[in-house]
């Protein structure tokens, strides 16, 4: 099988790997760099629990060679907390009661943060579209949208008070 | 097989003392101050920190040196003889240390077969033939994840195709036998019946009206987002074997490993991380789990194995499939009088069903619901088939959605027929609330219920009258609204021991608690949360109890080297039985820091009072002493002649299960063009007697009603004739998304059970319970007056537009 290397920034961190051609950018985040923050629930891209940013935009990282990413900047659910504090949508999560076994929460952050940088004054309707790639087993969703209302005030006020 | 002839009538009494009539409130009781957040506080959940940070650990997160990785190699056909397996080029290739066949496990002791949880039999893996499509053929192990993928491929295996029986009704004509390793051979399994025929019979010849339904509830798939996975580290050293395992019940499991494997119980350490969501999934030992645990003994290396989505859906534990005809009797007043109903279960290839054992259709017999009638008696026919065994629960107490289902369906249908209101139908014919403890006619003992007061408050919240006025505007315009009702009756909470047990084990659940010198508190607990928020849950119940603050109290589960035994968490039965346990070592705690605080008052134990956190002086107050100076006290000056510390645990036996109840009330609108059901509004009202968090129980009831809606207009796992799996990936099986998934709204009213000692019910499992047959009365309510009388769920488009086209409402 055929080795690469494949440079990439990680939450911030520059790393150089050797990979095969073949390996999954998910497999390359869990288990080369151990983030794993970042889960697996398909093979078939339809649940959405390998989300992470690539340059900012929630990809699906299970779909993902890690060649493909060489270059790339990267941010998975580690990142959120780097400063030991909170993000917004992780308190919202948090606060609202926006998950329940966990395992869907990573990619439903991460989902919700790329989809926020696009549209920060959502509907409650926008957020259920821009959610939909990502399947909860747990909630019923009601408490994620909450969690993503709670998220989307407060960024909004920190950017309102920040100009 | 279970006898179950003396099984009908599943409790006898109650122990005495128990309270008759509960009244009805709608305020959650708060007793404790917040810095305590005992029961009824809306706390953010205390496990959280670690899953909003990716700071989880779950099975596939477990990482040990040197560990390799298994796959599994799975039949492409239903039914079929192998003639051979050949896996000479797979173990050719760079990185695979071993393949393990049926042969392997043979020799090692007949761990080819092993029990299920119903006591049936299940292949672990196949010697000479196959049972359903994706069932497990052989293992490899290798170095990596990758090869172990790449070397299944090179797996020959040279199969002589079988004639599949995919149709229950088909198998029960023994044309095809799918068990022939049985001695008897025939796929009828087992034959079960509850309640009085005679009575029954006697009530339908004297019945003005009897309405018949014939209905199918599918075969439906759990579907965790985590699947289920195993690391296996087998210490040959130490003889000892350590599990890291998606399981809902790691007790249990590590008994079944040892009874199967001989390897002493002792020697085996399950570990249950955190779970990725289990809704019944988790309970059953699957064969990757033994396959797994035997690479780590025979390799003496780690092994983990973590199915692949599809393979989770094609080859774990199904639920559902029943195929029901119910006939519902009512006299002249329009008052129901009986129900009889026959049952077929589509058991699969084995009977692998997570019941308690005394009970193959598990608590089915519940099915008469809410309702008082005078006699009903129900049958159900177990039988094999070539396909996937399983019959879990799929986040509901043991058959209780079937039987909620169809008695919900018969109550609408005969409402409809007589031309009734269906809510009204529904208040004339509830058991009253002063008629519990009430006996049902399958010898059932409610505990408590006012199905009426959940019923008006959501007929008030939904605005009822109203809609039904809207209705009929709309019908006069040719436009298709319904609203449809369930006011369920749950039982959750298994159970009073002298009846259930899980392959003998009795159904009780545990609690330890210990409260350290400076008052923080450790406690352990036999079940096993997958979402539910044990830690926040038990800790508020021990800080009610005890008056310690909730934050400074650890609930661990799930390992059981430290945890006490218990049965594990399904079927709503965590509060129930292990929060009970809870509740019980904290009165033990109480009561020996009742005898601290008393020599240090140096007064008599009958001097002193609690007082939410503290043993008081009657009339006195400030001659106290805080339970955080009592555990003090416990290690540093306790009385001559008593044992030191302050811990205690309890194994608490139910007296009876507990009965949540509520009623839903759901409208929808029909697409003409497409036979669309869009849902309007959905009103729940749930009674689950005394919250322990709202917060919660608000999360858990939104998830569970997601979960009853999926079934309802999504969900079914389909087979074609060969019995090949057609719906074997999630982007065929469909999960609702939070587009589909609509706005909930949430209503409560609180009938504490007696037969708890804080009066909680389960609650996790009630909505996937009374979701889908509101949702289908609502169809089916837009459609009546077509014609239409049923609709099997999934309600899907093709579905509705077939039957608008069939009676002329579109082309
Ligand atoms: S793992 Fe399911 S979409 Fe990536
Ligand atoms: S919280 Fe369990 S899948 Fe979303």
């Amino acid at each position: 099988m055929s080795e690469h290397e494949v440079t990439l920034t990680i939450n911030g961190e520059k790393v150089t790997r050797s990979v095969e051609a073949r390996t999954l950018l998910v497999h390359f985040i869990r288990e080369d760099l151990s983030l794993t923050g970042t889960h697996i629930g398909c093979d078939t891209t339809s649940c959405g629990a390998c989300t992470v940013l690539i340059c900012g935009k929630p990809i699906k990282s299970c779909t993902m060679f890690a060649v493909q990413a060489d270059g790339a900047e990267i941010e998975t659910i580690e990142s959120l907390a780097a400063g030991g504090e909170l993000h917004p949508l992780q308190e919202g999560f948090w606060e609202k009661h926006g998950l329940q076994c966990g395992y869907c929460t990573p990619g439903m952050i991460m989902s919700a943060k790329g989809f926020l940088a696009e549209n920060p004054n959502p509907t409650e309707d926008e957020i259920r579209h821009g959610i939909s790639g990502n399947l909860c087993r747990c909630t019923g969703y009601n408490k994620i949208v909450e969690a993503i209302q709670y998220a989307a005030e407060k960024l909004q006020a920190a950017d309102a008070g920040g100009e | 097989m279970p006898q179950l002839d003396d099984r009908k009538e599943p409790h006898s009494e109650l122990a005495e003392g128990v309270s008759a009539r509960v009244p009805t409130t709608d305020e959650v009781q708060i007793k404790t101050p917040e810095k305590i957040c005992g029961m009824g506080h809306r706390k953010k959940r205390k496990e959280d920190p670690r899953f909003i940070q990716g700071k989880g650990n779950y099975v596939d997160d477990v990482k040990l040196p040197g560990m390799l990785y298994m796959d599994i190699v799975r039949s492409p056909y239903a039914h079929a003889k192998i003639n051979s397996i050949d896996a000479s080029a797979a173990l050719e290739m760079d990185g695979v240390l071993a393949v393990i066949t049926g042969e392997d496990l043979k020799a090692a002791g007949d761990l080819h077969w092993m029990p299920t949880l119903m006591s049936d039999t299940q292949m672990v893996l196949p010697i000479d033939k196959v049972v359903y499509y994706a069932q497990e053929i052989c293992a490899v192990i290798a170095t990596s994840r990758y090869i172990a993928a790449d070397a299944i491929e090179q797996v020959y295996v040279d199969y002589e195709p079988l004639d599949a029986v995919v149709d229950p009704f088909e198998a029960m004509k023994d044309k095809v036998i799918v068990r022939d390793d049985k001695e008897k051979k025939t796929n009828h399994i087992w034959h079960w019946e509850a309640g009085d025929k005679a009575a029954t019979d006697a009530v339908f010849k004297d019945a003005a009206t009897v309405v018949k339904e014939k209905l199918y509830i599918p075969r439906i798939h759990v579907s965790s987002i985590e699947t289920c996975g195993m690391v296996a580290n087998y210490n040959k050293a130490r003889s000892h074997m350590q599990i890291y395992m998606t399981s809902q019940a790691p007790h249990a499991h590590r008994t079944v490993f040892a009874l199967v494997s001989g390897l002493p119980e002792h020697k085996i350490q399950i570990i249950s991380p955190d779970i990725g969501g289990g809704f019944g999934g988790k309970v059953p030992v699957y064969p990757g789990y033994v396959i797994c645990a035997v690479a780590s003994l025979v390799t003496g290396k780690p092994v983990k194995w973590i199915e692949d989505r599809s393979e989770n859906l094609q080859a774990d534990s199904f639920a559902r499939d029943y195929h029901i005809e119910a006939e519902m009797a009512a006299d002249k007043n329009g008052k129901i009088t009986g129900l009889r109903v026959k049952t077929l279960s589509d058991c699969g290839a084995a009977d692998a069903a997570a019941n308690p054992s005394k009970f193959p259709a598990g608590l089915y017999s519940i099915c008469t619901g809410s309702y008082d009638m005078k006699a009903a008696h129900v049958e159900v026919d177990g039988v094999y088939t070539t396909k996937p065994p399983g019959g879990v629960a799929y986040r509901c107490s043991f058959r209780v959605t079937e039987a909620v289902h169809m008695i919900e369906r018969m109550a609408d249908i005969m409402a409809h027929q007589l031309g009734e209101d269906p809510a009204d139908y529904r208040l004339k014919n509830f058991i009253r609330p002063d008629q519990f403890p009430y006996k049902s006619p399958t010898g059932w003992e409610y505990d408590s219920g006012n199905y009426e007061a959940a019923l008006k408050k959501a007929m008030d919240m939904i605005d009822y009258r109203t809609l039904r006025e809207e209705q009929k505007q709309k019908r006069a315009k040719g436009e298709l609204m319904g609203i449809g009702i369930s006011s369920f009756t749950e039982v959750v909470g298994a159970g009073p021991s002298k009846d259930y047990d899980i392959l003998g084990i009795k159904m009780f659940d545990s609690a330890e608690i210990r409260i350290h010198p400076t008052g923080k508190a450790m406690a352990r607990f036999g079940t096993k949360s997958q979402g539910q928020g044990h830690e926040t849950t038990y800790a508020q119940i021990i800080a009610e109890e005890l008056g310690l603050p909730s934050d400074d109290i650890e609930v661990e589960e799930g390992d059981t080297d430290t945890a006490p035994y218990g049965l594990g968490t399904y079927a709503s039965r965590s509060t129930p039985t292990a929060g009970a346990a809870a509740v019980m070592a904290s009165r033990k705690i109480k009561a020996k820091a009742k005898k601290i605080a008393a020599h240090l008052l140096e007064v008599g134990e009958g001097d002193l009072e609690w007082n939410i956190d503290r043993f008081e002086v009657k009339g006195s107050p400030d001659q106290a002493k805080t339970i955080q100076e009592i555990a003090f006290a416990a290690y540093t000056n306790h009385p001559q002649g008593m044992e030191a510390g302050l811990e205690a645990v309890d194994y608490y036996d139910p007296p009876n299960l507990t009965f949540p109840f509520g009623s839903y009330i759901c409208v929808v609108d029909i697409d003409k063009g497409t036979g669309e059901v869009a849902i309007r509004r959905f009103v729940a009202v749930d009674d689950c007697g005394h919250i322990i968090n709202p917060l919660i129980v608000e999360g858990q009831i939104h998830g569970g009603l997601t979960m009853g809606l999926a079934p309802a207009l999504y969900e079914e796992i389909v087979y074609d004739e060969n019995g090949q799996n057609l719906t074997g990936t999630l982007a065929d099986y469909l999960v609702p998304t939070a587009v589909e998934s609509p706005k909930w709204e949430l209503g409560k009213t609180i009938t504490p059970s007696p037969h708890h000692p804080i009066g909680a019910k389960g609650v996790g499992e009630s909505p996937t319970v009374g979701a889908p047959p509101a949702i289908a009365n609502a169809v089916v309510d837009a459609l009546w007056h077509l014609g239409v009388r049923h609709i099997d769920i999934p309600i899907t488009p093709p579905k509705v537009w077939k039957l608008l086209r069939d009676n002329g409402v579109t082309d």
